[in-house]
């Protein structure tokens, strides 16, 4: 819905990516296309248990082979203290992070590291793991979320004290957290109807096509480089520095070009291991994870298994909602139980609302972020209920989702009270939307879902340098995962009021630029973007000053405007307007080089609302789900670049359509991973999804100079449900687990004949 | 780390001899879309890689003037497909063949790997065993020939002997009034394995009365089946509803499958029944319209 007044002349508007040219010609370097001479090939040793203690590793006869040059374990690794240190927005247990990196007292689930070689080739180094001999006690393990929580459950960790609960003795329970608003007692007893489920989805893999891949050089004086595929090269240096007891100022990391992220890079898994395997053999050391050891060894999201309870009026008035969401953590805690309390029935206006969560530890990978961490999960379970109980009342899904709409003013149940926010107006699109009125055929049903996610601001630091031919540099230290570097051009382009094309951004490594928190919670745009903006006006600053030099004026009395410095009312004086490049051509005679600098920790985020209409075909005797039409409808402040914002729609409609359908872990009964591949764990491909329409709605963020709200998380909150939806509208059937796979879903069809059948 | 010998003979004897003199593993290689991912995966070590692409007899695609078909084994499907004369007569043959991986495999992907690859789910098979293809095998005692369904002995094994290969397949004239069809079930719609796989061949009289069919099933048991019961339960009919009821029957009670993470053993079986019905309807379409 961009205006056809157009207020910008570079915002909104469809440039080619600065990184566009190197990524379809395959030149771009991604993080395993890095090599350095003399380099050497690391590999790691993983657990085949899901549960065992370490009685002892011996690597001697692994150091004995020709051309091994250096075998850590954790041995090698100083311990940490179980306490939170800062990073960035979050915090951080360096004692758990040192045990996920390498095994310790235990391994924790299948594919846990336990021990990494380097070597002059990567098939001595595959030898070499080979001789390592490790001791294990295998101990009884347990996968499943509601399993853990049993008493008599497998423990992962004796001495663990869940937080935010008083559980006796050994738990696997981390942490225990609430929210509520209102009464909901009062809400149930105003209530005409009531309803209560319970849910179920599977932890799933971000899917990244790249694998991790790092390349680390430690020198004889203690100067650490590392190379590597990051959403937060900060981040890796920061980690690397704790677990390895370096400075920070040793160690610079470069974040080469990413093939995927999704919140799954901004952890560390190869970076501390190929540095100390430098450190001790004196070579840079290149390591590349396996698609297998990506699936193994990686953090996943969660899986959860929810409870929700619904009341409304007949008119559709949702009274009250409690819920429940235990979330698997994998083996150490960090499941995003707080932000799925918090998400769940964030888009309505409800004045009783109970929700909990419990992070659940498993012998699984620890989980990492993976888009809108959390939010899916308990949407899938509210956006299901809020479903069914429009079928019960017979209101339309839409019609209840606007009438319990979240606007400005609407106290939110996780406690802040909204600004500007643009959810109702996604459900209006939705509802005109020419593919919400399209007639259904046989086997065919409509489903509807709304999301929301916070978005986040954080510590970002940018430099615009002005060139002394009228071309600027933007450096920024914030990964481009989604086509960040175009906005941030197009965002300087226009502060500067210069072409786009003029404009080179590029993303610096951690010596080259302040600090710069992660790429994740669809921060760039909007954090790393203010500060780009802040840094352009910083060097329009400057370039006023030295018009004002040049006139012989003050400064105050200098405007920019459309990118000439011009005299601010005629009593300055009768100047010629002097463009960009005319004052960066005479820089040097009035004052040096001109550089903009910002850095500060933004605030400010504007939160982001989804509505998405799905329809499906489900074949009825193999329980094969077809997605026929898909309809994304986001408020996202401002576009910067409409397409880059259309594909983080589509993407992350993408995701959440394979989370909903395929995607599953498949653990044997030793609670080993059975399909670790793209063969067997199914993310869509192209050939499964219909072209999807994304239809951007803008309502801008008033503390964003251009509006932006971040994009890139909320699209995959709505479809599980949308989806969920859609296959009870076809069928009457309500699927309450992920993934509805054929199996499972021609199971529950052929449940329902038999039930209708008996009655 | 031992190194892998590679030959590319240029004669059917020659690569016979190859295979025969091997110490250890021998690895046919085709359009290589299974060896070379297995090789990778460290999951064969073979002494050596015989490319059997430089033999001419291999590599042909004839109709020959009875209407047959001789199909070289190492014919890439990409070839077939483009082929106006084979695509019409057997549908059903290139359409399963044409399933077997993504655009650019179909540049490489054979018949002949695709069988003695011996996966229980390879999708050409069904297809190529209810057309009644035979397989041309040479070897140190000469040549002979097999019907398809005679060359899987298991999962990953062939009842080939040592030093033999197969040169190239047989596809029967198509018979008037007949038709041929194939159909698989994935989860997804492409770059997966087949969940089931059904293929079926029937002819008709001038009444639409079935008057033969050959009927088979892939990924329901150790090697690929021929389901006699299902051909019995639609010969003579006219494909009426209980003929339908009964091959649906008899294609469930053929199947022996795995519970594995690809299906379940009631989920197998029950979607058998369902692809034969609808694959034998194709079949009996496209028959139905010569």
């Amino acid at each position: 819905m961009s205006s056809e007044n157009r207020k910008y002349k570079w915002v909104g508007t469809r440039q080619i990516r600065p990184d566009g040219h190197d990524k379809v010609t395959g030149r771009a370097k991604f993080g395993s296309d890095f090599s350095v001479s003399g380099m050497i090939h690391g590999r790691v040793l993983r657990s085949p248990h899901a549960h065992a203690v370490i009685k002892s590793i011996d690597t001697s006869e692994a150091e004995a082979l020709n051309g091994v040059k250096a075998v850590i374990t954790s041995k090698d690794f100083k311990d940490q203290s179980s306490e939170l240190k800062a990073a960035g927005e979050g915090m951080i247990n360096y004692r758990d992070m040192t045990r996920n990196i390498m095994a310790r007292e235990k391994a924790l689930y299948d594919g846990h590291a336990v021990a990494a070689v380097a070597a002059t080739t990567a098939e001595i180094a595959d030898a070499a793991l080979e001789l390592i001999k490790v001791d294990y006690e295998v101990l009884p393990h347990v996968i499943d979320v509601d399993e853990a929580m049993k008493d008599g459950a497998p423990i992962l960790h004796e001495e663990m004290v869940p937080s935010g609960i008083e559980i006796g003795g050994p738990t696997n329970i981390a942490k225990f957290v609430e929210f509520s608003l209102g009464d909901t007692k009062k809400g149930f007893d105003e209530a005409d109807i009531i309803i209560e489920r319970s849910y179920k989805t599977e932890a799933v893999h971000q899917g990244y096509i790249e694998p991790h891949a790092v390349v680390a050089s430690v020198t004889e004086d203690g100067q650490a480089q590392i190379w590597c595929c990051t959403q937060g090269q900060f981040q890796v240096r920061a980690f690397v520095a704790q677990l390895l007891g370096m400075p920070t100022s040793s160690i610079r990391v470069t974040p080469s070009e990413i093939g995927g992220g999704f919140g799954g890079k901004t952890v560390v898994y190869l970076e501390p291991l190929a540095t100390l395997l430098s450190k001790k053999s004196g070579k840079p050391v290149k390591m590349t994870m396996t698609r297998e050891e990506v699936f193994r060894a990686s953090g996943p999201t969660s899986g959860g298994s929810m409870t929700y309870k619904i009341g409304a009026k007949k008119d559709g008035k949702i009274t009250a909602v409690e819920g429940s969401n235990k979330l698997l953590a994998g083996a150490f805690s960090g499941a995003p139980a707080g932000p799925a309390c918090m998400c769940a029935v964030a888009p309505y206006d409800i004045k009783n609302v109970y929700i909990n969560g419990y992070d659940v530890v498993v012998n699984r990978p620890k989980v990492a972020a993976y888009r809108a961490p959390g939010a899916p999960i308990s949407a899938f379970g509210a956006e299901s209920i809020i479903d069914e109980v429009a079928k019960e009342l017979g209101i339309d899904p839409l019609k209840i989702r606007k009438l319990n709409a979240a606007k400005k003013g609407t106290q939110a149940a996780y406690g802040p009270t909204f600004r500007e926010i643009g959810y109702e107006e996604t459900v209006d699109i939705a509802m005109g939307h020419d593919h919400y009125l399209a007639p259904l055929g046989p086997n065919q049903g409509r489903g509807v879902a709304s999301g929301f996610w916070f978005n986040i601001g954080g510590e970002s630091s940018a430099t615009v340098n002005i060139n002394e031919d009228g071309t600027a540099v933007v450096i920024s230290g914030s990964p481009d995962i989604g086509g960040s570097r175009a906005s941030l051009a197009l965002m300087a382009a226009e502060t500067l009021g210069i072409d786009y094309d003029k404009v080179r951004p590029i993303v610096a490594d951690t010596a080259s630029v302040g600090y710069n928190f992660v790429t994740g919670g669809s921060r760039v745009t909007f954090a790393t973007g203010l500060a780009v903006v802040e840094a352009a006006k910083d060097a329009v600053r400057q370039l006023c000053e030295r018009a004002a030099k040049i006139w012989e004026v003050d400064a105050e009395a200098v405007i920019w405007d459309d990118g000439h410095a011009k005299p601010a009312s005629s009593n300055v004086g009768d100047f010629e307007p002097l463009s960009l490049s005319s004052l960066a051509g005479q820089a040097n005679k009035t004052g040096g080089p001109i550089c903009g600098h910002n850095a500060q920790n933004v605030q400010g985020a504007g939160p982001a609302f989804a509505t998405h209409i799905c329809d499906v075909e489900v074949d009825p005797e193999t329980g094969n789900v077809t997605v026929l039409r898909y309809t994304a409808i986001q408020d996202v402040g401002r576009a910067i670049h409409p397409s880059y914002v259309e594909g983080q729609i589509q993407g992350g409609a993408a995701q959440g359509i394979g989370w909903a359908l395929n995607e599953e872990y498949i653990y044997n009964s030793k609670g080993q991973l059975d399909n670790p591949g793209f063969l067997d764990y199914r993310i869509p491909v192209a050939s499964d999804l219909p072209m999807i329409d994304a239809v951007i709605v803008e309502v801008p963020n008033d503390r964003h100079p251009y509006g932006v709200r971040g994009v890139g998380e909320v699209p995959i909150v709505p479809p599980m449900a949308a989806v969920a939806n859609a296959i009870e509208n076809a069928t009457g059937v309500r699927m309450s687990a992920l993934p509805m796979s054929p199996p499972r879903l021609l199971a529950a069809l052929d449940q329902a004949d038999v039930k209708e059948a008996a009655e | 780390m031992e190194s892998i010998q590679f030959r590319k003979p240029e004669t059917v004897d020659e690569a016979v001899k190859l295979l025969q003199g091997a110490d250890g593993d021998a690895r046919i290689l085709a359009g290589g879309t299974d060896l070379l991912v297995q090789l990778r995966a460290h999951m064969i070590d073979p002494g050596v890689i015989v490319d059997i692409k430089s033999i001419a007899e291999t590599r042909e695609l004839t109709k020959n003037d009875d209407g047959s078909y001789t199909i070289g084994a190492a014919v890439a499907g990409a070839e077939a497909h483009e082929r106006d004369d084979i695509t019409a007569d057997w549908p059903g043959v290139i359409e399963a063949w044409d399933l077997i991986g993504s655009t650019q495999i179909q540049g490489r992907a054979s018949l002949g790997g695709n069988l003695c690859n011996a996966s229980p789910a390879g999708d050409s098979v069904p297809a190529m065993v209810a057309a009644g293809m035979t397989a041309n095998i040479a070897g140190p005692d000469g040549r002979r020939t097999l019907p398809v369904e005679k060359i899987t002995a298991g999962p990953g094994k062939t009842n080939l002997k040592k030093g033999e290969f197969i040169v190239s397949f047989n596809l029967p004239a198509k018979p008037s009034n007949g038709g041929d069809a194939y159909l698989r079930l994935i989860p997804r719609t492409e770059m997966d394995i087949a969940v089931v796989g059904c293929g079926a061949a029937l002819t008709l009289d001038e009444s639409g009365t079935v008057t033969s069919a050959k009927i088979s099933l892939g990924a329901v048991a150790a090697t690929v089946l021929v389901v006699e019961d299902a051909a019995k339960a639609i010969i003579g009919t006219k494909l009426e509803p209980e003929a339908m009821s009964a091959l649906d029957a008899a294609c469930q009670a053929a199947c022996n499958p795995i519970d594995d993470k690809r299906g379940t053993v009631e989920y197998r079986t029950k979607v058998a029944g369902v692809l034969g019905r609808r694959v034998v309807s194709i079949a009996a379409n496209r028959a139905g319209k010569n």
